[in-house]
């Protein structure tokens, strides 16, 4: 365990090494060089960048030292505003957890209870309930549902208004992060659920008079809860590092909609330090659920 | 003579299919009687594991299960979950493959812990003791280890006696096997087989064993019945079916076994394969790979003719030449 | 005796395993109901445009002047020029949809971009179908080292956040692109949606990979193929009667599901403004497109999303279908 768990965190170090050098690079790639734009940049400004990322070095040497500097937390300053970048997605990055964190309170939960429950009524009305709401969500882009959420609600019922950091403004943003998560958890839950109950030790535990709710849910849900841990990991992740969409959608100034601003503008510090910052919790979390797998079922080999 | 401690009559079982039904199980009854080992044999696909499922209340999903199964008297097919949860105590079930019908994701331990606390209140410390008394004795070597590993971890012949721990949480009057054996190299087999031969002695319960290997069923079973498409074509005690089988299938599975004895022995296998048991069948389902099968065999399915105190065979020609 | 197999009663999985199974998936109403969904729309989509005498980027004229009244019109509503056109006796053809504000006929910009959503989920699922089979096939063939190289540099990639890395190619390759292509064929189709094949044939073929690899090293030690090398036939014979036959299904199914990913991420991209070009349209465009007057003019938006919504649910259907015909203990 010790060292398949040493050996996970190498790679996701060498995944977010790797995704810094790709920005890093593919940044540098584009014609005109990245700090070097037809925009008008503040002279002042223009003369920190230079200095800071010593674009008078190779290509390769800047990377280093751009790398040095993120790791003591200095990402350069935005070109579109000047200020501190790390300030900016460190800000934003405060905001869209806790909407985040919120929407996987809402969905983790309601998803594997709804895939639990269409298992153990598997075919009956129940199921195809959780089927259908699952179906459909998973066919429905996240900009239409945020999109059609706040139409109905806010400009049409009028019963939110549009965002706002606490109480209510913050219902439809959640909403809409967690129905696509809750959609996908049932989906997975339900299914694994099923093979796990057709399994031979369900019907040896059934023999042997194991009470149906034991069965079920101490069980079954253990024997199925790897896969589905394994696909919450990296979507955890992603509804804690923003969602793209419903930031842009609810005009909220997190994560998410800072990436979107900072690609329509070029801002391409903040686009490499927000690469970055979600690369690396997207490889955190997928280690934590790669861990957890293997806690839940001893049967992995740790070679 | 006491009621007997299971009673099997007209059991009948059958699965959906394309185009009608199957019916592997097809009136089939039979009683066994406390500390008695029976042995059920046939091919593969006569209705042997169906049998042993109906008999432990367990039928597969979908399956039509008709007929009366009655443990110490009472109903097992149509009890209601909680007594059948109850009826299932008294009845151990052990399965063909050990490794796959264990949890994989607890330990033995816990598995066992589980199982015991479903029959009694007892502390913890009461289950951890009883736990190791069960595993010790269905021969487990160091159990106090093996409460804390994973099946995984185990053998196969390990994992078949943690199976046989478990069934024997319930303190169970019948063990039902369901071919105990064959998932085990030979060696594993014959220990496995010494076990619930020394169990029935010590526990005084009943087994209905099911297998396809003949030795396996000479060596365990006072009784034995044999299947074809899902009907007992022959029923009596080793002895009898052994050494004068009366039913042609008998005879052609006890040629087809190999056997050392003899000179130039060898295996006759069965001519043809066993009936499809979706259409249906007039006569005796072995008439068609049968060398004695005359015009009535294929015209009436014959009744069972006792040839013998507990012998008997379906057959037209069960005592002898002449048809009966 | 021997153990023999198991055939009559229960459902044969070993036969299922060496015969793709189409017919079970064919039976499936998941799958018929995905695949009439799929032909109505590719029928509509691609047949209507002929019927309706608009052209996706046409302003609306009447009697070849242009008409400024034909804005934002509600569906099947028309303008004041074409009112009086019609109680001139002249025949207007309706405005389905509405028109857009640019006075554009909406019916028709809504069935272009959704020909480009579709096309562009099957050109990419097609792109990641071949590169992934081949890189598959060839690893799970190869077996030994030379497979666990290549599945190293699989999994490394695997360990890449997609959503991220798409964006980050369509930043850099849309300013990169933009000069090498102009001019030529490839231009016409703008280097937002080149770049977003670059990215689906440089990142979204390692999933592919994966599958076939999978099943090619479990169909390499199947009965069926081992009793055919002992008959004497060849690697080259084997891989193409035996083992790609095998893979088949399993490619399709996650084909079928790759189609409407990769239209969620077109539409995706559209939305932050990483799409296809204007004036081609595109459903996530339209979509985006429309939140400007989300308030007066909400049919902009239900339009190209109940179409994206209908495309993804035919794919998503099919692809179910295939998944359970596939393998019989998947859930129903």
């Amino acid at each position: 365990m010790v060292w398949y768990a040493i050996k996970r965190v190498l790679l996701a170090a060498v995944t977010v090494f790797l995704v810094a050098a790709i920005t890093f690079f593919a940044m540098h790639f584009i014609p005109g060089g990245p700090f070097d734009t037809e925009k008008a940049i503040d002279p002042a400004a223009k003369a920190a960048l230079i200095t800071r990322f010593h674009l008078d070095r190779s290509v390769p040497e800047q990377f280093l030292l751009y790398l040095g500097n993120a790791l003591r937390g200095d990402f350069g300053i935005s070109l579109k505003t000047g200020r501190d970048v790390s300030e900016m997605v460190f800000g934003a990055f405060g905001v869209s957890a806790r909407l985040g964190g919120l929407s996987l309170l809402v969905s983790l939960p309601l998803g594997a209870a709804l895939g639990c429950l269409a298992a153990a009524r598997r075919g009956r009305a129940a199921d195809r309930a959780v089927l259908l709401f699952a179906t459909l969500l998973a066919a429905t882009p996240g900009f239409v549902v945020a999109t059609l959420l706040l139409l109905v609600f806010c400009l049409k019922l009028g019963w939110f208004g549009v965002w706002s950091a606490q109480g209510g403004g913050m219902f439809l943003p959640v909403v809409s992060l967690a129905l696509y998560p809750a959609a996908y958890v049932a989906r997975l839950t339900r299914a694994s659920m099923l093979q796990a109950l057709s399994a031979p030790p369900v019907r040896a535990l059934r023999a042997r008079g194991v009470r149906e709710g034991a069965v079920l849910f101490r069980h079954a849900l253990k024997n199925a809860a790897p896969p589905v841990v394994a696909c919450v990991g990296p979507m955890a992740a992603y509804a804690l590092t923003g969602s793209m969409v419903v930031e842009t959608v609810f005009t909220i100034g997190g994560l998410g909609s800072r990436f979107v601003e900072s690609i329509g503008n070029r801002d391409y510090p903040v686009i490499m330090a927000a690469t970055i910052v979600m690369a690396a919790l997207i490889a955190l979390f997928s280690l934590l659920s790669d861990l957890l797998c293997r806690a839940l079922d001893p049967r992995v080999e740790f070679s | 003579m006491s009621a007997p401690l299971l009673r099997v009559r007209g059991l009948r079982a059958s699965f959906p299919a394309a185009g009608g039904a199957v019916r592997a199980l097809d009136g089939v009854s039979f009683d066994l009687a406390r500390a008695r080992v029976l042995g059920v044999v046939g091919e593969s696909g006569c209705g042997k594991t169906t049998l042993a499922c109906a008999v432990a209340g367990l039928p597969q999903p979908g399956e039509r299960v008709e007929g009366d199964v009655l443990l110490d008297g009472e109903d097992v097919l149509r009890a209601s979950p909680a007594a059948l949860r109850r009826l299932r105590g008294r009845v151990g079930m052990v399965f063909q493959e050990p490794a796959a019908h264990l949890d994989p994701v607890f330990t033995v331990g816990s598995q066992l812990c589980e199982t015991l606390r479903l029959r009694a209140r007892l502390s913890h410390t009461e289950v951890r003791a009883r736990a190791v008394e069960l595993l010790a004795l269905a021969g487990v070597d160091a159990p106090e280890r093996r409460l804390k590993q994973y099946p995984h971890e185990l053998s196969g012949g390990l994992c078949q006696r943690v199976m046989i721990a478990l069934a024997l949480c319930g303190e169970p009057a019948l063990l039902v096997a369901d071919e105990p054996t064959s998932a085990l190299d030979v060696t594993v087999q014959a220990q496995i087989l010494r076990l619930l031969s020394g169990l029935r002695a010590r526990l005084g319960m009943a087994i209905l064993l099911v297998t396809h290997d003949l030795g396996v069923a000479a060596e365990l079973c006072d009784e034995l019945l044999v299947l074809y498409a899902g009907r007992v074509c022959e029923r009596g005690s080793v002895e009898d079916i052994f050494y004068a089988p009366r039913h042609g299938y008998t005879r052609a599975l006890l040629a087809c076994a190999p056997s050392l004895e003899g000179e130039a022995s060898r295996a006759r296998p069965i001519p043809g394969g066993p009936p499809d048991l979706s259409l249906p069948l007039p006569g005796c389902p072995f008439a068609p790979r049968c060398p004695r099968a005359a015009a009535v065999c294929r015209e009436r399915a014959p009744e069972e003719v006792w040839v013998g105190p507990g012998h008997a065979a379906a057959c037209h020609f069960a005592k002898g030449g002449e048809e009966a | 005796m021997a153990k023999k197999r198991f055939f009559s009663m229960r459902p044969p999985l070993e036969g299922l395993r060496a015969a793709p199974g189409w017919k079970r998936a064919l039976r499936q109403p998941r799958t018929r109901l995905g695949a009439a969904i799929l032909l109505v729309l590719v029928l509509t989509i691609f047949l209507s445009p002929l019927l309706v005498p608009y052209g996706y980027s046409q302003i609306i004229t009447v009697d070849g002047q242009r008409d400024r009244g034909a804005k934002n019109l509600a569906p099947f509503e028309y303008s004041q020029m074409e009112r009086e056109a019609i109680a001139r006796g002249e025949t207007i053809f309706p405005h389905i949809f509405g028109t857009d504000e640019l006075c554009r006929d909406y019916f028709v910009r809504v069935m272009y971009g959704a020909r480009v959503s579709l096309l562009t989920g099957v050109l990419a699922t097609l792109v990641v179908l071949v590169i992934g089979t081949a890189y598959g096939a060839v690893a799970g063939y190869a077996g030994g080292k030379a497979d666990l190289w290549m599945m190293r540099l699989v999994d490394l990639i695997y360990a890449l956040p997609d959503t991220l890395m798409v964006i980050l190619f369509s930043v850099v390759l849309d300013q990169t692109l933009m000069e090498h292509i102009a001019g030529t064929a490839l231009a016409k189709l703008g280097s937002n949606l080149l770049s977003l094949f670059i990215v689906f044939g440089a990142l979204y073929w390692v999933g592919m990979a994966r599958l076939v690899r999978a099943r090619v090293l479990s169909l390499k030690t199947d009965a069926y193929v081992l009793a055919a090398r002992g008959l004497g036939a060849g690697p080259w014979r084997i891989l193409r009667k035996h083992i790609l036959p095998g893979c088949a299904p399993v490619m399709l199914a996650a084909a079928a599901m790759q189609v409407p990913s990769a239209i969620f991420t077109e539409s995706f991209l559209s939305f932050i403004g990483l799409g296809v070009q204007a004036p081609m349209p595109s459903l996530g465009a339209l979509a985006n497109a429309a939140r400007g007057a989300l308030g007066s003019y909400p049919h902009k938006l239900i339009f190209p999303a109940a179409a994206l919504f209908l495309i993804v649910l035919a794919f998503n259907l099919l692809s179910d279908g295939l998944h359970s015909a596939l393998d019989p203990r998947a859930g129903r």
